[in-house]
Parts: structure tokens; sequence; C-alpha cells
């Protein structure tokens, strides 16, 4: 995507001047931030850079001292990550949140099961198995995650990569307006890691914008778009991964580099 | 410089030839190990995803036992009624406690829950001249408000529930004992004044066996809790706090109130236990259940539900229940001492823990 493209399409989300700060401690700086329609932006940022804080902003984990978040040029706020999922807001976080004791499809559904029809459900709250299994096999095959033999399987059984693939079928599954991916190659191995490359790019496809946030500068390399480098509370710029080196990323991240002007 | 030669090659000929010996050696190893594995492995497996297997087969095992031990005389249709009579309190205490143990907390003040709410049973409805529906009904409000109250602790000042429950079995006991003045409730004035608190106790005989109303409504408790937590979203959600709470709170459930809710529950559960309990015991007495706390544990425990939550099933505490009433069934039927029930007892929730431990290694 070229600069002029960008300046046409409305962006999805929006961060408009965010800060926050704990005691003297200034994490975020009127931080700016912008996420397009289908396109995947890195963020990148040195320990302390105060990136994990703008990604805790926009996923309601904190709220910001000042500034605003704009989700399809409407301002928005919330006060938890509940809110902001029900805005259509998902993350994806590091630890994954799943529930290792329960099955795929309980995990897929928590807190958003579906009910029977009729009295079994209205009334005795009777849950839908078959349509819940029904429903996250589709989602999990739609993902490419068919070496998951059986549904009811329980989580723990699974290993990281497919751990993470039902926490990103989770994700995508309940009109999805951004996803946040926090350090999802971290805990993998290198196929491992690989197949998750590949969901990000599947996830993209269907026209779900992605935060990516990594340490691993190949892979965001590989995948991103747009690469955010976040530095001293605040982004300090946003490069073309196609016309940047990794090592210009490394150098305009620790500062020994001054960023591009454009 | 001959004998040197010879120990040389002396020396070469005791080293192992490595394609051969070695190379045997190791695969034999290997195959070994890997045999070994699958076998132990299927087992854990297999356990790991039917919990209640292992409380079953002690079950099973422990009649048989017992039948050879003590002979016809528990075999008798009266005496294995009598056991399932015996521990219908206890698996109604269980019942509940499964609920509290599967959010990775305990509770130690279920049966002064039960007695306190039995005290507002009889005092109201004999003593106060209340009609004895309501007087039952207030006998559940106190339940599901002493369970709510522990549910509160818990969440409100994030105490652990072993140290909640602990004050609170006190404080409930101590409320029994200021209710009643230490005095029981006589089973005749009950009778007199109130017989519908007697109604579980009633027994019906059928072909030999002895049941109470009691032990049906334990069973029909267990089936409730069964449904609530394997087919209702509530109950995905009691599994899902115990399993990880954080994780829990960010799929979007409400944790805190999730877990007042399920301490309710577990209230209302304890409370329906004290109507019955009237009915066994014939009179409300302040002191009696004084080990229910820990018998009812003993049974979740030995029932294969996990200490650290998120684990085990609700039909497993009724097995775990009735293990506990064959064993100390058939040990007096032995002649054994009690203390030798006991000391069974603590050796069965040893193992049984060991063998949850066991079976959580699996996904490690």
């Amino acid at each position: 995507m070229d600069k002029k493209g960008l300046s046409i399409m409305q962006p999805v989300l929006v961060a408009n001047k965010l800060s926050k700060k704990y005691g003297k401690v200034v994490a975020l700086d009127s931080a700016d931030l912008e996420l397009y329609p289908g396109e995947v932006l890195g963020v990148i940022g040195d320990n302390g850079a105060g990136k994990s804080t703008l990604i805790k902003v926009l996923c309601g984990a904190v709220i910001p001292d000042s500034g605003e978040i704009l989700l399809d040029g409407n301002k928005v706020t919330f006060t938890s990550p509940i809110e902001a999922r029900k805005l259509g807001i998902e993350t994806v976080y590091q630890n994954l949140a799943l529930s290792p004791a329960l099955s795929i499809t309980d995990n897929m559904f928590l807190g958003r099961e579906i009910r029977q029809k009729g009295f079994m459900g209205s009334f005795l709250k009777f849950l839908d198995k078959k349509a819940m299994a029904d429903e996250a096999r589709k989602r999990l095959s739609d993902l490419g995650l068919l070496t998951i033999q059986n549904i009811n399987q329980l989580v723990e059984t699974l290993s990281g990569g497919q751990r993470q693939g039902v926490a990103v079928a989770r994700a995508t599954s309940f009109g999805t307006k951004v996803v946040i991916m926090d350090e999802p190659t971290a805990a993998l191995g290198v196929k491992e890691s690989r197949r998750v490359l590949e969901l990000i790019g599947e996830v993209r496809s269907r026209g779900i914008p992605i935060i990516l946030i990594s340490h691993n500068m190949p892979h965001v390399f590989e995948v991103a778009d747009r690469i955010h480098i976040h530095r001293l509370g605040t982004r300090l710029c946003v490069i073309d991964p196609k016309k940047h080196e990794m090592s210009d990323a490394v150098a305009y991240m620790t500062g020994a580099k001054q960023p591009p002007q454009d | 410089m001959n004998k040197v030669s010879d120990d040389i090659s002396k020396d070469l000929k005791d080293q192992p030839k490595f394609t051969t010996d070695i190379g045997e050696k190791d695969q034999d190893h290997h195959s070994f190990d890997l045999g070994e594995q699958t076998t132990l492995k299927k087992i854990q497996h297999f356990l790991h995803g039917n919990p209640t297997i292992v409380p079953v087969i002690i079950l099973i095992l422990s009649v048989i036992a017992f039948g050879f031990i003590a002979g016809g005389k528990f075999f008798s249709a009266f005496n294995l009624s009598l056991i399932v009579q015996q521990v219908t309190i206890v698996g109604i205490l269980a019942a509940a406690q499964t609920l509290i143990i599967l959010t990775a907390g305990i509770d130690l003040s279920v049966a002064a829950m039960m007695v306190l709410a039995s005290v507002f049973m009889g005092k109201l409805s004999v003593e106060m001249g209340v009609p004895t529906l309501p007087a039952i009904a207030v006998g559940f409000i106190s339940g599901i408000a002493t369970g709510a109250f522990n549910g509160l602790l818990v969440t409100r000042l994030r105490l652990p529930p072993f140290i909640v429950t602990l004050g609170t079995w006190n404080i409930f006991f101590a409320l029994v004992i200021f209710f009643t003045g230490s005095q029981s409730i006589r089973s005749s004035d009950i009778e007199v004044n109130a017989p519908l608190l007697h109604f579980w106790g009633e027994r019906i005989n059928l072909g030999g066996f002895v049941f109470t109303y009691g032990a049906f409504l334990m069973i029909g408790i267990f089936v409730f809790l069964w449904f609530l937590l394997n087919k209702t979203a509530w109950g995905r959600h009691v599994y899902a706090i115990g399993d990880d709470k954080e994780a829990a709170e960010l799929s979007g459930i409400r944790t805190d109130r999730m877990l007042v809710s399920i301490y309710a529950v577990a209230g209302l559960v304890v409370a329906i236990g004290a109507w019955v309990s009237i009915g066994r015991v014939g009179s409300v007495s302040p002191t009696s259940f004084y080990e229910g706390n820990l018998d009812s544990i003993t049974a979740v425990v030995i029932g294969g539900t996990s200490l650290f939550g998120g684990r085990g099933t609700i039909i497993g505490s009724l097995f775990g229940a009735l293990i506990v009433g064959v064993f100390s069934s058939g040990l007096s039927i032995a002649g054994l001492d009690v203390l030798w029930q006991r000391f069974a007892l603590g050796c069965l929730i040893i193992v049984a823990v060991g063998i949850d431990q066991w079976i959580r290694k699996v996904s490690a």
C-alpha cells in the first residue's frame, strides 16, 4: 500500500495523542497510531519505549490520562478489555487467556455461549453444544487449522502453535474489526512460528486488520505492511518494510539513527 | 613387550563393539522405554479424560473386598441401603463443596451453615409457631445468604477461601449456639408441631432395600447439578474460573459476580441438606455434624475433584461419599475399631490426591 492510497482510505482505528503517566514516569507521551483496513501494522520499540502501554490502552486494559481512540471514525471509550471486545477490538494475549482444562469449543465460546432454541434454551438455559462445535470447526478450518482432529479435545492437549490457532480463531470469530496480537511467536519453535505467521496472513486476507507487537524483527518484517516504531513514549515514525532494512529499524528504535523525514 | 601388546589386545577385546553391542543395547533400551511409556501414558491419558473412573473403580473394588471380608451381612439389601442412608447428608454437603472446590476454593463452613439453616427451620416452626413451609423458606434464605456472604468476602476482600470459611465456620457455629442456647429441639416436639420437617426421613421399602426420601433427593441434587455444570454456560464458567481465573476474566466472564453466585448456590444446596438432616437425625442439635465440613471435603477429594480447581465431576463426589460410607460400614461389620476406619480413610485421601497429581502431569 502506498502513501497515496492510504490517505484516501479511512483508518479503522486511530489513536490520537494518548498520554499515560505512572507517577512521574511518562509511559505514553501524546502517542498516535493509525490502523488501515486489511493491513498488518507491526509495532516495534525498545524495552520501556511504552509500546506495551500503548497496546494495553488500545485493548482496554489501561485507561489513558488523555487522548482519544476512534474506531471507524467514531470516538470510543472503554474501561475494560470486555468493553473493548464488545466494540470489536479483540486481543490475543501473550499467555493466550485460554482455559486449558476446557475443550476447544468451550474456549472459543467462553463468555459468549450459544443457547438452545426455545424452552430448553430460554428457560433451562441449556447450551447448544452441537451448534457451537460446528461453528468452532468451521472457524478453525477457515483458518486452515485442519490439523486439529477433535473439536472437543482439551486445549491442554494441543501444541503451542495449535493453542495460538484456537486463540486467533476465537479472536476473529465474533464480528471483529481489529485484532491485536501480543508477541504471538515468542513462545513457539521455528516450525510453529511459521504456522502462526501464515495464520496472520490468513486473517489479513479475510479483511481483518491486525496490530502485531513483536520483538522478533524478521517476523515483523516478513508479515507487516507498515511498521510503527515507538520510542520514548510516542510514535517516532512509520516505515515501509520493503524500503528499509532491519538494521535501519533497529537504529531508529534505539536512537542511533534519525528516522526518515517523510 | 609381549605382555604389553597382550594387555592392549585384551583391552581392545573388552571394548564394546560400537556397531553391534552399543547399537543394539541402545535400540533395546529405546524401544523398551517407549513401550513402557505408551501403556502407562495411555492409562494416564484415559484417566485424565475420564476423571470419574477412579472413584468408580475404588467403589467397586471396596464393595467386593468388604463382601469377602465382612461376608453376607455386608451384602444384605438392608446394609447396602443403610450405607446410602448414612451418606445422604455428607453427600449433599459434598455436592455443595464440589462447586466451591471446582473454583479452586474450599469451604470449611458448609456443615455450620447447614446446622444454622436447620436451627432457623426448627426454631421458627416448632417454638415460634410459624407455619412449617415459611420456616423452611427462611432456612433456605439463611443458606443462600451465608453462602453469598462467604462469596462476597472471597471476592471483595480478596481473602483466600480457606481463611474466609475458617472464620465464618466459627461465626456460624457461634450463631447456632446463640440462637439455640445450646439446647436441642427435640424430635417429639418436631413431630407434633412441624411433622413436615421430618418428611425426607420417611422410608420406603423396595424389595428389602430401605431408602429414605432424602436419599432420592440427594440423587436428584446430584443430577440437577450435573446438568447445571455440563449443560449451561454457568456451569462451564465454574470450570473456567477454577482452571484459570485471569483467562476467564479476559474471556469476558465477570468472575467476581460468578463466584458470589456459586457460593450462593452452594449455600442453597446446603440449606436443602439442612431440611434433610432434620428428617435423618430427628432432632435439631446445635452440635451435630461437627465433622461434616471435613467429611464433605474428603468425599469430594476421593471423588476425583482436584483441589487446584477446574477439574473433576459432580458425580465423582457422589461416588466419593459412597466410598466413605462403604469403608465405614464394611470395617465396622468386620469388627474393626473406629480408629482403623479413620486410618483407612486417611490413607484413601492421600492415595486419591496422589492419583490426581499423577493424572494432572499429563498436560506437563
